[in-house]
């Protein structure tokens, strides 16, 4: 590998990428089975990668305490995953490979993500099959009886593997039922409606957590060798998502704030098919599974005039099917950002249709045409239903009406080859982390690898940790001034939230803040905007300090003392967010600059200065974070501009 | 539209609890019945009040942690749809709305319309899985499973453990939530070898937690949002009964 | 965290099952008594001599009454202890309740076992024991004659009492509770029994609605047939 200068290091083996993850675990050392129960473990977060790693961590027999916000580890918001999952099985014959899901995913990710890391997330991605289709996961069948599987979000291969529109839900609850196992057998010990406020560190290692019990509010330290944190993403930063509503950052960025660092915050996937807004009300946006672009054509009216129409009333002559026009080759099947940008173009252009022309047509009349409607219905029948529901629009007759929204956000914090933070004993998975996706993330590939993370990679590289810990066995003692200190700091926090008394719920803070991202953070983003974001975010968190009403105690089941505590660390994320947007001056991925464009108006790189991992460094709030750069090398796979055309 | 919503306060498990009066003006037609009540909370927070605690998270009906009883009906009035999903639509300028949490002796109430579930999570830990320790399993496609059998595995596996078959239960019963995880496992090759096993001790635990039994009166089946059929339970019923007659050991049960 | 041990009858299910066996014993025995019964609109002679065809059964008999004690007493245990778990299940009753899908038959079990229950001793008393009979019990006909062996003239004992119009009543409302009851006990013991497959399952309504309606039409044609004068005492 090449000779590197820059201060991260990867930590991932030499030498041939097919054989790295293999010969790495070889290295590894193995903590012998009767010492394993002498190590505690604390996972947070009981997602696809929570919950696996969790499970797998007491089928090993460690010692493990899990913890999630929901009142129960089956619905944390990997549940609400819909495509599919992808793995390079090549079952259908049709010239996948580890090769290509490798090569594909980190040409998907515009180049900005770690080689090795994909390559090993490619070799593991037919285990995680097998593993799953073990726990009795309905996946879809062909009638003889084995698995079927479905070309997803670009892909030239029919890779993606599905249970109906509920993929993420039954993984999970796969997940989840290894973990209630492991919970029923006493190696887990599951903490429900539990939310962890702070990392404790201690000489330089992470040894546990804080907790507040939402039900009595009770706050607790928890101590152990060490603590993983599979507690999902950001997206809710900008109050509009397709997250559930709990999701927040508070985990990472009390990790963050406690000096591990987080990287590439500003690469926010953009979801193309989503239910658009309408009105004030919203609270959340739904998604509907990519999967629909298989079949659905997307179009605008090719004049203004036309967008108050009934779609019926527009012959085809009028119609701009802008997505096949423009990207012949994939068509309606282009990446999730393309997608998502040119939507964004169109209604720029006054030709949205629905409230607000905040929307693009998908439509399916073709498709129905073609296959019939009972083809369509078995495919998405649950879909069509969902947007009904939501819309009061019957998709079967009238095309759906979409837009982009959050969705998921590649950045996270930082870790190395093993999922390892920087902080010794914090790892990071799933989405929380910021490894495998680069600056976008494919379709059907966040199942893969929270999945990944949780039963294939940390259980290994775990191991190798607790065993270099060996000799410091000793656990930290509760009295500990760390300990103390990190209980103290999450009691005075709560008490401040509820003692500022202001005249504003946290709420309105939370929209304001998602509107500002949104407008100056969002799909596309420029020097002026983001620096007006970083100006306006420390006066609105100023604010939120001074005029924030939370109502109750602390003492007691309080969803706005929740919801207060996760928005404070949102307004804190948010100016990071943005200065990581601003110091980027490349279009990559997820992340659009508008002073990097081709002449087509194409996401432009800059390879020359970019090609780097930004991982940032607290120095405290409304400080300037320090950058540090894990250079990215790029051995197996020759950087290309990307071209869908 | 206008609404008068009574809604259910409780402080907290111990606490009696009683309704209390609201009218909420301008509601939107095209926000769900959980937006409605955000707009309810904004209101009461403005007002120096408490905010009503209720369940929800994904708020797109997978979850399944929202849920309450509307006009005495678990998840309103609309069929196969989560109270999340459920729009203002469906409801008429001026109607009045009663609003109650889940009521069973299984599901204390925690706060309001907060109740807690973890009954349902004991059901899932004595044996609502397939024994398989993670790394150990053969390829994919070395066991078949016929399109059928997946499907109506899948039908059953759909449950999002929201707790609305209980709410709606006149029984308070969990049998169709036990036995759609009985049916979907038990559907599968890889479920056989612990059938039976796994049916006697689910049940032995949904006995355990205080649910009652089953009446057959198919409100469960009537409210459930994601179309769980009664037919699970009978085949849970088949499976149980043949369970413990040739079960070398009769099942135990957290008490 | 403490375990206990169970067994079958422990069980909701158990119950449930103790449930529908007895209860489709019962189903048998309430098809087979009202076709025997219909004998009276043959006349005396038909309904006496079906009447000492039983007796003459012997142990054979009491070997039916012992399975129908048996029924009758397992179907009130399982339904007393699964009323009060049941009941138990929710102690804070709903303000409102909106059924979606439940039926009057299905809710009012309990109440329609009840009223049942109460008709069987009267039932017992009245055409087994002879009370309420107007003018008495009628003695056995001489030897020979058709119903000697009973030791009573049964047809004479239905025939007098359902001339008495409160008797009657009596017997409309029991059978009225006793369809409904059936209505939902004779597709909910397949149910309970594990028959439930998409492609019959009409079937088991269609077939639960027939048995009532047949028990009922069968049943109440006696004394609505004897009070309005067309079926006689011989005279």
């Amino acid at each position: 590998m090449a000779q590197r200068n820059d201060e991260l290091r990867d930590n991932a083996p030499s030498g041939p990428i097919e054989t790295a993850w293999d010969r790495h675990r070889f290295d590894m050392k193995l903590v012998n089975p009767a010492n394993k129960r002498k190590f505690d473990v604390i996972v947070v977060g009981t997602g696809l990668a929570g919950g696996a790693a969790a499970a797998t961590l007491g089928e090993l027999g460690y010692n493990v305490k899990a913890f999630c916000y929901q009142d129960s580890p089956r619905r944390a918001h990997s549940i609400a995953a819909q495509g599919g999952i992808n793995a390079a099985k090549n079952y259908q014959g049709d010239g996948d490979s580890i090769y290509r899901l490798f090569y594909d995913t980190v040409k998907g990710g515009d180049y900005r993500s770690r080689e090795r890391n994909v390559y090993r997330l490619a070799q593991i991605s037919v285990d995680i099959i097998d593993q799953c289709a073990a726990q009795g996961v309905p996946f879809a069948r062909e009638y003889g009886g084995t698995l079927t599987n479905r070309s997803f979000g670009g892909a030239q291969v029919s890779r993606t593997f599905y249970a109906r529109g509920q993929t993420g839900q039954q993984l999970l609850l796969g997940a989840y039922q290894a973990l209630e196992r492991q919970i029923n057998a006493g190696t887990v010990k599951m903490y429900p409606r539990t939310e962890m406020l702070e990392l404790i560190v201690v000489d330089g290692r992470a040894r546990g957590i804080v907790t507040r019990d939402m039900v009595t509010g009770k706050v607790e330290a928890h101590l152990a060798h060490a603590v993983i944190l599979g507690t999902g993403g950001y997206g809710n930063v900008f109050y509009l998502s397709t997250n559930a509503k709990g999701c927040n950052v508070t985990a990472s960025w009390r990790a963050h704030r406690k000096g591990a660092f987080f990287a590439n915050p500003c690469y926010t996937q953009i979801h193309p098919t989503c239910i658009p807004v309408s009105g004030d009300h919203q609270s959340k946006l739904t998604l509907m599974s990519e999967s629909l672009r298989n079949d659905g054509r997307v179009w605008v009216p090719k004049k203004k005039e036309d967008t108050g129409k009934k779609p019926s009333q527009i012959p085809e002559a009028d119609r701009d099917y802008y997505l096949e026009r423009k990207y012949p080759a994939f068509g309606n099947l282009v990446p999730r950002d393309i997608a998502s940008r040119n939507a964004k173009d169109v209604c720029d252009e006054g030709r949205g249709v629905g409230p607000g022309g905040l929307g693009v047509y998908l439509d399916f009349a073709d498709a129905i045409e073609r296959l019939g409607k009972k083809a369509i219905e078995e495919r998405y029948g649950n879909l069509f239903e969902m947007y009904e529901r939501i819309t009061d629009e019957d998709p079967y007759e009238v095309p759906m009406r979409i837009y982009p929204a959050v969705h998921y956000t590649m950045g996270g914090l930082w870790v190395d080859y093993n999922l390892m933070s920087n902080l010794p004993g914090l790892f990071v998975i799933g989405e929380a982390n910021f490894s495998d996706h680069g600056a976008n993330r494919l379709g059907a590939s966040a199942l893969m690898q929270g999945l990944a993370d949780g039963y294939f990679v940390v259980p290994y590289t775990l191991g190798n940790y607790l065993w270099s810990e060996r000799t410091d066995q000793k656990p930290v003692a509760a009295d500990h001034p760390e300990v103390k200190k990190a209980v103290a700091d999450v009691e005075a926090r709560t008490t401040k939230l509820l003692s500022i008394n202001g005249k504003r719920s946290v709420d309105s803070f939370h929209r304001e803040l998602g509107k500002l991202m949104w407008d100056k953070c969002g799909m596309a983003r420029n020097e002026a905007g983001l620096k007006e974001a970083l100006a306006r975010i420390p006066a609105l968190r100023a604010e939120f300090w001074e005029n924030l009403r939370v109502p109750g105690t602390g003492a007691e089941l309080n969803q706005s003392l929740e919801k207060a505590g996760r928005v404070a660390d949102f307004l804190e994320l948010a100016e990071l967010f943005a200065k990581d947007a601003l110091h980027r001056r490349e279009s990559a991925g997820g992340h659009f600059r508008e002073e990097s464009q081709t002449p087509e108006g194409e996401a432009l790189r800059d390879d020359e200065n970019f090609s780097y991992v930004a991982a940032w460094e607290f120095n405290g709030v409304g400080e300037e974070p320090t950058l540090h750069k894990e250079q990215l090398d790029f051995e197996y796979v020759k950087l290309t501009q990307r071209s869908y055309k | 539209m206008r609404l008068t919503l009574n809604v259910w306060r409780q402080k907290g498990p111990s606490d009696k609890g009683g309704f209390e009066k609201h009218s909420l003006s301008d509601v939107s037609p095209d926000s769900s019945f959980l937006e409605m009540l955000d707009v309810l909370n904004e209101q009461l927070i403005e007002q120096g009040k408490e905010p009503i605690a209720f369940d929800h998270d994904c708020r797109e009906g997978i979850c399944g942690t929202c849920g309450m009883v509307i006009n005495g009906m678990a998840h309103g009035p609309q069929q196969l749809t989560t109270t999340c999903q459920l729009h203002m639509r469906k409801f008429k300028d001026g109607d009045e709305i009663w609003i109650e949490p889940w009521r069973a002796k299984a599901f204390p109430v925690l706060k309001d319309l907060v109740v807690d579930r973890g009954s349902f999570d004991r059901i899932i830990q004595a044996g609502g899985y397939i024994s398989v320790n993670t790394g150990s399993a053969p390829d994919a496609n070395e066991i078949l499973v016929p399109k059928t059998e997946a499907d109506r595995a899948m039908d059953a596996a759909a449950c999002i453990g929201c707790g609305a078959c209980v709410a709606a239960c006149p029984n308070a019963s969990a049998m169709l939530f036990t036995s759609a995880k009985i049916a979907h496992l038990g559907l599968v090759p890889q479920g056989q070898p612990e059938r039976y096993s796994r049916a006697r001790n689910m049940v032995a635990q949904m006995d355990a937690e205080g649910f009652g039994g089953c009446t057959n009166h198919g409100e469960c089946e009537a409210v459930c949002p994601k179309g769980i059929t009664l037919e699970n339970i009978a085949r849970m019923n088949r499976d149980f009964v043949k369970g413990m007659f040739i079960a070398r050991q009769e099942p135990k049960a957290q008490a | 965290m403490a375990t206990r041990t169970l067994s079958l009858a422990d069980t909701t299910i158990g119950k449930k099952a103790v449930m529908a066996v007895s209860g489709l014993i019962l189903l048998g025995f309430v098809l087979v008594h009202m076709a025997g019964n219909l004998l009276v609109f043959s006349g005396p002679d038909a309904l006496n001599n079906y009447a000492d065809g039983l007796r003459k059964l012997g142990p054979l008999l009491w070997i039916a009454r012992g399975a129908l004690i048996v029924a009758v007493v397992a179907h009130i245990w399982a339904a007393i202890s699964l009323v009060k778990a049941n009941d138990a299940a929710r102690p804070v009753k709903y303000q409102v309740v909106q059924p979606v899908a439940t039926t009057y038959a299905a809710r009012t079990m309990r109440y329609g076992g009840l009223i049942i229950l109460f008709f069987i001793v009267y039932h017992l008393a009245h055409l087994t024991f002879g009370v309420t009979v107007p003018g008495g019990y009628a003695p056995a006909p001489p030897a020979g004659m058709p119903g000697a062996l009973s030791g009573t003239d049964v047809f004479y004992n239905v025939v007098a009492s359902f001339q008495v119009p409160w008797i009657v009543g009596v017997y409309v409302i029991a059978q009225l509770a006793l369809c409904l009851h059936l209505y939902h006990g004779a597709w909910s013991f397949m149910q309970t029994l594990g028959f439930n497959h998409p492609r019959y399952n009409p079937l088991r309504k269609k077939f639960a609605a027939a048995f009532a309606t047949v028990i009922l039409v069968g049943n109440l044609s006696m004394p609505l047939a004897i009070m309005a004068g067309v079926i006689k005492l011989p005279s």
